[in-house]
């Protein structure tokens, strides 16, 4: 190959090797590229165009209520349901994650607990569960039942469905919270742990200070995977019931209109607009994250990693 | 406490320390007096690092008693019984004992000086500008004054152990342990190292040093033990200990090495 290539450069010109200007190349083509892109674009092309014509989407319900304000209204709580229960999630996640790695057997204990009963259960049901509590515990005191009260907590039927709703994706998504976390502080290297600990740093202070932070980077990415997932699966709440979201708000307009096509149709444009909103803003923290690694290497890696993500979804 | 324990910075008496099944250390004891500098070498496997992370209350000794500074490491004796220590007690005694390790182990996230000044603004509460001033005192005192702001990708190998030095020290250390401090350095980043562990050891500093480079050993060092399946076969200066060998297992070993 090297002889070959100076054999070139001679034949073409002969000085080209003495000089050492920018190396202007011919670029390397990519034929099948080309021809597998211009394919996929005719085929959905085709398919919009078919699409834009058939009776059965309803294209004038779905221009009617794509813009509706009780939708957009709606698409709010959804958006409110997964921040709140993300919230929890993630602080609870971190929380269980680090019980997970605790010197403390109770710990350990009650985070395993927690992980195996809310991974290992359906969140539709866990669900109705948080929408049966008022009925399962009417009232709930402190004491030894039948004997003595010493502590009873105000009735929890004046707390609205919604925030049992937030409880019940949050605990359930702590869960697999927990799991990320946990992945992302078994990436920092043993060392780091030792290091802190022979400087003195207590178990608390090494975790704050030096293992969470370098664990941060392994565990942005999923998390924003969690929150994306999270947008979706709050259309679950009418298990409690809750039907103030978007899903069952498109739900009950397409009982209305007895048109169910167009409405599914509205309820995925919001999923997606906010999905799409979603991505850009985990692509931002991805990058932010890769640059206060303050690792050159990694940090084009991580750009053109998040890049090519960015690109292919 | 008796008058010998006043005078000694460790005093290792019968340690033992296993692994499940695997008897690492067998039956260690070793004294190390103030300012002293000991270089400690053996083969692979022979118990060295395990050894060093005994001293540090990194590991936790089977049997035997392990004393820095007239301290019993790892536990407090009472009515004549072992208790073991709480995590705060430990953690205030390996303060004053530094370690510096083969691989660095610096924090990546932060820079030279944060990494520098981190324990000493958590763990003693020094205020940022106080440990900032001692932090740069340090960083110049290892030849990087200039390099402060650099994250420890950035550092060579031999930058990154001279910081990580820096850090030891930045607690103000009675004793340093140095685990193989050079090995996994280019060659020709070797030096840079191990000057300032030499200045180190002018200054009086008590160092117990892990290490292959026996042209150190012999220059630096007050005294020099070969270990070899976790007990110290010989003890003693270092020039004679290697110019002049007395077991067959300290004959053997150096016979590879130098
Ligand atoms: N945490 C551990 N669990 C189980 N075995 C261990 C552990 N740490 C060390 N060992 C074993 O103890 C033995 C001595 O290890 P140690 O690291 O102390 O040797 P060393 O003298 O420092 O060797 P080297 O020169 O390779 O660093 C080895 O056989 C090692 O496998
Ligand atoms: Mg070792």
């Amino acid at each position: 190959m090297p002889d070959h290539a100076q054999q070139i450069g001679q034949q073409d010109s002969a000085d080209l090797s003495e000089r050492s200007d920018l190396i202007t190349a011919v670029p390397l083509r990519h034929p099948w590229r080309m021809l597998s892109a211009v394919l996929l674009f005719a085929l959905v092309v085709g398919f919009v165009v078919d699409a834009s014509h058939r009776k059965a989407y309803g294209w004038a319900t779905y221009r009617q209520y794509i813009f509706d304000a009780g939708v957009a209204k709606a698409s709010l709580v959804t958006l409110q349901l997964t921040f709140c229960s993300m919230l929890i999630a993630v602080s609870l996640g971190i929380l269980l994650a680090v019980m997970r790695q605790s010197p403390n057997p109770v710990f350990r204990a009650v985070a395993w607990g927690h992980i195996w009963v809310f991974r290992g259960t359906p969140v539709y049901v866990q669900l109705v569960f948080w929408g049966l509590l008022t009925t399962l515990y009417p009232k709930v005191m402190l004491g030894i039942p039948n004997v003595v009260d010493i502590f009873e907590l105000p009735s929890l039927t004046d707390i609205p469905l919604f925030w049992f709703a937030v409880i019940g994706l949050g605990l359930n998504e702590s869960a697999y919270m927990a799991e990320i976390v946990r992945a992302g502080l078994l990436s920092v290297d043993r060392g780091q742990e030792e290091a802190a600990k022979a400087l003195g740093m207590s178990w608390s202070q090494s975790m704050r200070r030096i293992i969470i932070p370098q664990a941060m980077r392994i565990i942005i990415p999923p998390t924003g995977n969690e929150v994306i997932s999270m947008l979706k699966t709050t259309s679950l709440v009418i298990a409690v019931p809750v039907a103030t979201e978007l899903y069952m708000r498109t739900r009950e307009l397409a009982s209305i209109t007895f048109n169910p096509i167009p409405l599914l149709l509205v309820a995925s444009t919001w999923y997606l607009a906010y999905t799409s909103v979603l991505m850009i803003f985990q692509h931002r923290l991805e990058k932010r994250f890769a640059r206060g690694h303050g690792q050159a290497r990694t940090e084009v890696e991580g750009l053109s990693l998040s890049e090519n993500s960015g690109m292919l979804s | 406490m008796n008058t010998n324990t006043q005078s000694l910075m460790v005093d290792a008496r019968h340690v033992r320390k296993s692994f499940g099944s695997h008897t690492v250390l067998q039956d260690i004891s070793l004294e190390v007096k103030r300012g002293e500098v000991l270089c400690l070498v053996g083969p692979s496997g022979s118990g060295k690092s395990t050894f060093l992370r005994c001293i540090n209350h990194l590991e936790v000794i089977d049997a035997g008693r392990l004393f820095v500074d007239g301290q019993l490491i790892g536990y407090r004796e009472h009515d004549n019984k072992l208790h073991e220590l709480k995590p705060q007690e430990s953690a205030a005694q390996r303060r004053d004992i530094g370690m510096v390790f083969q691989k660095f182990n610096l924090f990546p996230h932060m820079t030279a000086l944060e990494n520098v000044i981190e324990a000493p603004i958590r763990v003693k509460k020094l205020s940022r500008d106080a440990a900032i001033i001692r932090g740069r005192e340090l960083l110049d005192r290892v030849g990087l004054a200039d390099k402060e702001n650099s994250y420890p990708a950035h550092l060579s190998g031999g930058q990154q152990q001279r910081v990580a030095i820096a850090r030891a020290l930045a607690m103000e250390p009675k004793l340093m342990l140095f685990d193989e401090p050079t090995s996994a350095l280019d060659p020709e980043l070797v030096g840079e190292v191990l000057d300032v562990m030499r200045e180190l050891a002018t200054s009086g500093m008590t160092m117990i040093v892990v290490t292959h480079e026996m042209g150190f050993a012999r220059e630096v060092a007050d005294s020099l033990a070969f270990m070899d399946f976790g007990v110290v076969v010989e003890r003693g200066n270092p020039i004679e200990v290697l110019n002049n060998p007395q077991q067959a297992r300290t004959q053997a070993f150096l016979a590879k090495v130098l």
